[in-house]
């Protein structure tokens, strides 16, 4: 059964990170279809989408993650809000999908930190990060990152 | 493919993605590629000051190789949710295969929603992801 997370953990619900806007470049998904080998045209070959019913380049599933990571410093919110860096570990993640994205879009990311709990009679915090992604005020996307920190973990 | 997706039914398997051994440049290529520039992953100086032998894959790595089964399987727009938990790393060399099952499937409007059971296994049978997605089927 969850039980209330530290005090630490806890105080951080409810707080919200400054949004960020990112813009969906073709070559950066170009390189990230490359990376994870991806084969699919539709997602590296702007003709091989259009012909596939696509505007442009198709943002594959789980991007919105590092678009996010990359901008939003969200460790650097957690450090300033006392928590170990050393002791939080990538729990679990989850993606709802309103809107396809392409290349070309401007999104903006509102990440607030909506839920804290505790298991393992205390040993283990968990931390869920909403992050709510919209393209010119619509909503295309909401991403549920949910953190582990271990307390007492590190020395 | 259509026809396939309306064949789909509890107990369906999805073709298995089995990946090649996760070389070091595939870890420094997804860093870049990704947005995802934690040092753990790309530089074992840092693995080592956090008291580990060697750097080890994104779990990210493997939620997009999960992301590729998905999206061979049905167009990704089908895909309306999905999550993964963590639960083992992947070290350098790691040689995931990501399998999924369709465990239920039930009417939705015009057409059908299938919840679909997500594993990446290592060779040695560790699973390193577990998860469940919701696919809009025909």
């Amino acid at each position: 059964m969850p039980a209330p997370a530290s005090a630490v953990v806890a105080a951080v619900v409810g707080r919200r990170q400054e949004p960020v806007t990112v813009d969906v470049e073709r070559g950066r998904l170009r390189m990230f279809a490359q990376a994870i080998g991806e084969t699919d045209p539709v997602y590296s070959d702007v003709a091989a989408a259009r012909a596939a019913g696509h505007p442009d380049l198709p943002a594959p599933p789980t991007i919105l993650f590092g678009l996010d990571l990359e901008r939003a410093d969200t460790l650097g919110f957690l450090a300033g809000h006392g928590i170990d860096l050393g002791a939080v570990l990538h729990g679990e993640q989850a993606f709802t999908y309103h809107v396809p994205v392409y290349a070309g879009d401007t999104l903006t990311f509102a990440s607030e930190f909506t839920e804290a709990y505790s298991k393992a009679g205390g040993k283990l915090d968990f931390l869920v990060r909403r992050t709510r992604v919209t393209r010119g005020g619509e909503l295309v996307a909401e991403l549920d990152n949910t953190a582990v920190i271990r307390n007492g973990a590190a020395a | 493919m259509t026809t396939v997706l309306e064949q789909v039914a509890v107990g369906t398997e999805l073709s298995p993605l089995a990946l090649p051994p996760i070389s070091r440049t595939t870890l420094a290529l997804f860093a870049g590629a990704s947005g995802d520039h934690n040092a753990i992953h790309i530089d074992t100086d840092a693995a080592h000051d956090a008291g580990l032998d060697d750097v080890f894959a994104h779990g990210m790595l493997s939620m997009a190789y999960l992301g590729r089964l998905l999206t061979s399987w049905v167009p990704q727009a089908r895909l309306r949710h999905w999550s993964a938990r963590f639960t083992a790393i992947t070290p350098v060399h790691g040689e995931p295969t990501c399998t999924g099952t369709v465990t239920a499937v039930e009417a939705a409007g015009d057409g059908r929603l299938a919840t679909v059971d997500l594993k990446v296994t290592l060779a040695d049978g560790t699973v390193t992801l577990s998860g469940t997605a919701t696919v809009v089927l025909p």
